[in-house]
C-alpha cells in the first residue's frame, strides 16, 4: 500500500522529524510505501504531486495546521497527532491501512483542483520577494487568469460584429445585441448568419462577464491561497454590480486576499480547523467583502456617477472640442468602469433623442466616445510590437488579440495592461483618449450606432478623420506608456527575459 | 558547519538528577560553559515551556527536552546519561538518556537540517543503544558527529 504522511510539532526540530522517520521505518517493515513531508522549522519540502495522486491513504501526525491539506483531499486518512506516530509507529501505519481498506474518505475539497491538476493553479507569487514586487505579482497572477477571458470574449463579440454586420447589412452591430436571449433559445437557425451572430454575441457577453470576478479572485488567490479564491470571486462580482468596474476588482482582490489571509491565521479550537477552509473562512471572508464593496463603497461609486451625468448634461451647448477631450479622458480612465460608463451612457443617451439632422451634435458626441474607447487597446497592441521587452510574456500575447479588440471598440482589452499596471497605463490611456476625444469633434466625424469599431465604418460620418484621430491618440498613448515604463523597469519583466536567456543558453550548450 | 553539534565538554555521563527539571538544567549549564547558550535561565524558561506543552519522554527511557530559543547561538546538542533514571514523562518508566537539544531562534534552515537528521537518528534503536553502551564523553560525541549528517 502507497502512503503519505505529513508530520509538525510546536518547536518543529524534534517531533516532526522523529515522527517522519518513525512512520518510515515502521512503513517498510509492514511492506508499505511511505512518503513523509515534515512540516518543521527547517523547512518543509512538498511532496511529489505524483506521489500524492498515488497514496492510497494519509496520515497526519501532526500538531499544527497541515499546509495546504487541500492537497490531500477525497483520500482516505487518519489523523492522530505528531506523539502517537513517534511512539507507536506501527499502530499509526495499522491504523491507515485500516482506514484505506474501510474506505473512509476525506470530505471532498473544492471541486476546482480537479481541472487544474493537483498542485493547483500556480501564482507567480515568490515569498521572499520585497512588497512592490509582491504587490505586481499579486496583480500579474490576477491578470494572467484573466487574459484569457479577454481574448475569448473579446473575439466573440468582435467576430460576432462582422457577422451581424453581413447578416443584417449596415445596421447589423445595432441588430445583433436587440435579439432578446429567449429567440437565441427557442428559435437557433443553423442556416441564419444572424442566429450565429446572435449567438457568438451572447457567448462572448458571458465571458467578458467573468473578467472582473477572475481578476479579482486570483489576485486574492496569490494572496491568501485558496481560501482567497471564494471572497476574490464574489468581491469581483459585487465589483460590477455596483458599477465599480476593473478597479474596484483590484480593491476586492486585495481586500479578499487579505481578509482570509487573516481569517486563515485565527487560533482555533482543533474541531473547528477541519472547516475553516471549506465553510468559515469563504463565509466570513465573502462577508466582510460585500459588506465593504455594497454600504461602503457602492453609494460613492453611484452618487459620483450621478453627478458626472448631471454635470456633462449641464455642459451641453459650450465648446465641443472641450467636450470632446473631456469625454475621451473619461472613456480612457477606467476602460468599463464607472467613469467610462458615465461617458458611454451620455453619447448613447444623445442617439435617442428624436428628430436628429444628420450632423447633429450627439452623433458627433458619439463619434468621439467611441474613437476615444478604442485607443487604449489598440496602443497596448502597438506597444507591446515597438517596445517588446517592457511587458511580460503574457502581456505580449494580450497584445495580440488587443488589435482586434481595440477596433472592434472593445475598451476592456486594455484591462489586462491597466491592471497590471495601473498609473502608468492609465494616465497614457487618458491623454491618448482625450486627444481622440477633442480631434473627433475638431474633425466634425459623426456616428449614429452606440457600438461596434470599424465594423460600422459606413455609419460614420467623415471616416477619415474619425481613423485620423484615433491614430493620433493611439500614437500619443503609446509613447507616453513607453516613456513611462522605460523610466522604471519591470523587475517581473525583467526576471522573464533573464530566466529566457537562462533557457537560451542551456539550449546552446545541450 | 564549522561548529560541530556536540563535543566531548557538552556529555555528562554520570548526571545524578532529581527530576526531569534538574536534569535539564544541568545540560543546559554545560551548553552556557561552552558559550552556546548566552543566558541559562533564560533558555531554560524556553525549554521549560516546550516541557509543559508535552512531555517529551520516548519509550525506550530517551527524554528530549528542547526549544527554539534566542538565547541559543548554534544548534547544540548536550547529552546526559543517567543511571538512575530521571521521569520524563515517557509511559514505559523513567529516562537513562537524555537529550538535550538547542536551537537558535532564527537559524536558517540549513542551520537546523542538522537538528532534523539528529531528530531522525534517535528514532533508530541501533543508535541509541550504541551511546549507552558508550564508555566516555568522548565515544558519546564521536558517535553523535558520525551518525548524524544532514541528507
Amino acid at each position: 500500500m502507497k502512503l503519505v504522511a505529513v508530520t509538525s510539532c510546536p518547536t518543529g526540530i524534534a517531533h516532526t522529524y522523529m515522527a517522519a522517520e518513525a512512520l518510515e521505518q515502521a512503513g517498510r517493515a509492514a511492506g508499505h510505501e511511505v512518503a513523509v513531508e515534515t512540516q518543521g522549522a527547517a523547512g518543509s519540502m512538498p511532496l511529489d504531486p505524483r506521489v500524492i495522486a498515488d497514496a492510497d491513504g494519509v496520515i497526519y501526525a501532526a500538531d499544527l495546521e497541515v499546509k495546504d491539506k487541500d492537497r490531500f483531499a477525497g483520500k482516505p486518512f487518519v489523523d492522530v497527532g505528531v506523539k502517537k506516530a513517534v511512539h507507536d509507529a506501527p499502530g499509526v501505519i495499522a491504523a491507515a491501512v485500516a482506514a484505506v481498506e474501510s474506505g473512509v474518505p476525506a470530505p471532498a475539497a473544492t471541486g476546482h483542483a480537479a481541472g487544474t491538476g493537483p498542485t493547483g493553479p500556480t501564482t507567480k507569487v515568490d515569498s521572499n520577494a520585497g512588497v512592490g514586487t509582491r504587490v505586481r505579482q499579486w496583480l500579474m497572477t490576477g491578470v494572467s487568469y484573466m487574459i484569457p477571458f479577454v481574448a475569448a470574449g473579446g473575439i466573440l463579440i468582435a467576430l460576432s460584429f462582422m457577422l451581424a454586420q453581413l447578416a443584417w447589412g449596415d445596421e447589423g452591430v445595432v441588430r445583433v445585441t436587440e435579439v432578446p436571449l429567449d429567440d437565441l433559445m427557442t428559435s437557433f437557425n443553423v442556416v441564419s448568419l444572424q442566429d450565429w451572430a446572435v449567438l457568438l454575441f451572447q457567448t462572448g457577453g458571458v465571458a467578458f462577464g467573468f473578467l472582473v470576478p477572475v481578476l479579482s479572485g486570483f489576485i486574492a488567490y496569490a494572496i491568501a491561497d485558496r481560501p482567497g479564491l471564494v471572497p476574490g470571486f464574489v468581491g469581483g462580482s459585487v465589483s460590477v454590480l455596483v458599477g465599480a468596474g476593473f478597479l474596484g476588482g483590484l480593491v476586492t482582490g486585495f481586500l479578499a486576499g487579505f481578509v482570509a489571509l487573516w481569517i486563515a491565521r485565527w487560533k482555533v479550537p482543533k474541531g473547528v480547523r477541519g472547516v475553516m477552509p471549506v465553510v468559515v473562512i469563504p463565509l466570513l471572508s465573502s462577508f466582510v467583502v460585500g459588506l465593504v464593496m455594497f454600504v461602503i463603497i457602492g453609494r460613492p461609486i453611484a452618487s459620483l456617477m450621478d453627478g458626472l451625468s448631471s454635470w456633462l448634461n449641464g455642459l451641453s451647448g459650450s465648446n465641443l472640442v472641450l467636450l470632446g477631450v473631456l469625454l475621451g479622458a473619461m472613456m480612457g480612465f477606467d476602460l468599463g468602469g464607472p467613469i467610462n460608463k458615465v461617458a458611454y451612457t451620455f453619447a448613447v443617451t444623445g442617439l435617442a433623442t428624436e428628430g436628429l439632422t444628420a450632423d447633429a451634435t450627439q452623433y458627433k458626441v458619439m463619434a468621439a466616445v467611441m474613437a476615444a474607447g478604442m485607443v487604449a487597446p489598440l496602443a497596448m497592441a502597438l506597444a507591446t510590437v515597438v517596445r517588446k521587452k517592457l511587458f511580460t510574456h503574457a502581456e505580449q500575447e494580450n497584445g495580440k488579440a488587443a488589435w482586434l479588440l481595440g477596433a472592434s471598440f472593445i475598451s476592456e482589452g486594455a484591462i489586462p495592461f491597466a491592471a497590471a499596471d495601473p498609473w502608468r497605463v492609465i494616465v497614457s490611456s487618458v491623454a491618448g483618449s482625450a486627444v481622440t476625444g477633442g480631434i473627433v469633434m475638431a474633425f466634425g466625424s459623426t456616428l449614429r450606432a452606440p457600438h461596434g469599431g470599424i465594423w460600422v465604418l459606413p455609419l460614420i460620418g467623415n471616416p477619415l478623420g474619425f481613423i485620423l484621430a484615433i491614430v493620433i491618440g493611439v500614437v500619443v498613448m503609446t509613447a507616453i506608456v513607453v516613456a513611462l515604463k522605460s523610466a522604471k523597469p519591470n523587475p517581473l519583466v525583467e526576471a522573464e527575459q533573464a530566466a529566457d536567456e537562462q533557457a537560451a543558453l542551456v539550449g546552446q550548450t545541450a | 558547519m564549522t561548529t560541530p553539534l556536540i563535543t566531548a565538554d557538552l556529555v555528562a555521563v554520570d548526571l545524578v538528577a532529581t527530576d526531569r527539571d534538574d536534569a535539564t538544567r544541568q545540560l543546559i549549564d554545560l551548553l552556557a560553559a561552552a558559550g552556546r547558550v548566552t543566558d541559562a535561565d533564560g533558555f531554560h524558561a524556553d525549554v521549560r515551556a516546550r516541557e509543559a506543552q508535552m512531555a517529551t519522554g520516548m519509550p525506550g527511557g530517551i527524554g528530549l527536552p528542547h526549544a527554539r530559543s534566542a538565547h541559543v547561538t548554534v544548534p547544540s546538542l548536550a547529552v546526559g546519561k543517567v543511571p538512575g533514571g530521571v521521569d520524563f514523562g515517557a509511559p514505559d518508566g523513567p529516562a537513562t538518556l537524555v537529550f538535550l537539544i538547542a536551537a537558535p531562534d532564527s537559524g536558517d534552515s540549513a542551520h537546523l537540517q542538522i537538528l532534523a537528521a539528529l531528530a531522525r537518528r534517535l528514532v533508530h534503536e541501533s543508535f541509541r543503544t550504541s551511546l549507552k553502551d558508550a564508555p566516555d564523553a568522548a565515544t558519546v560525541a564521536e558517535i553523535v558527529t558520525r551518525e548524524v549528517v544532514p541528507a
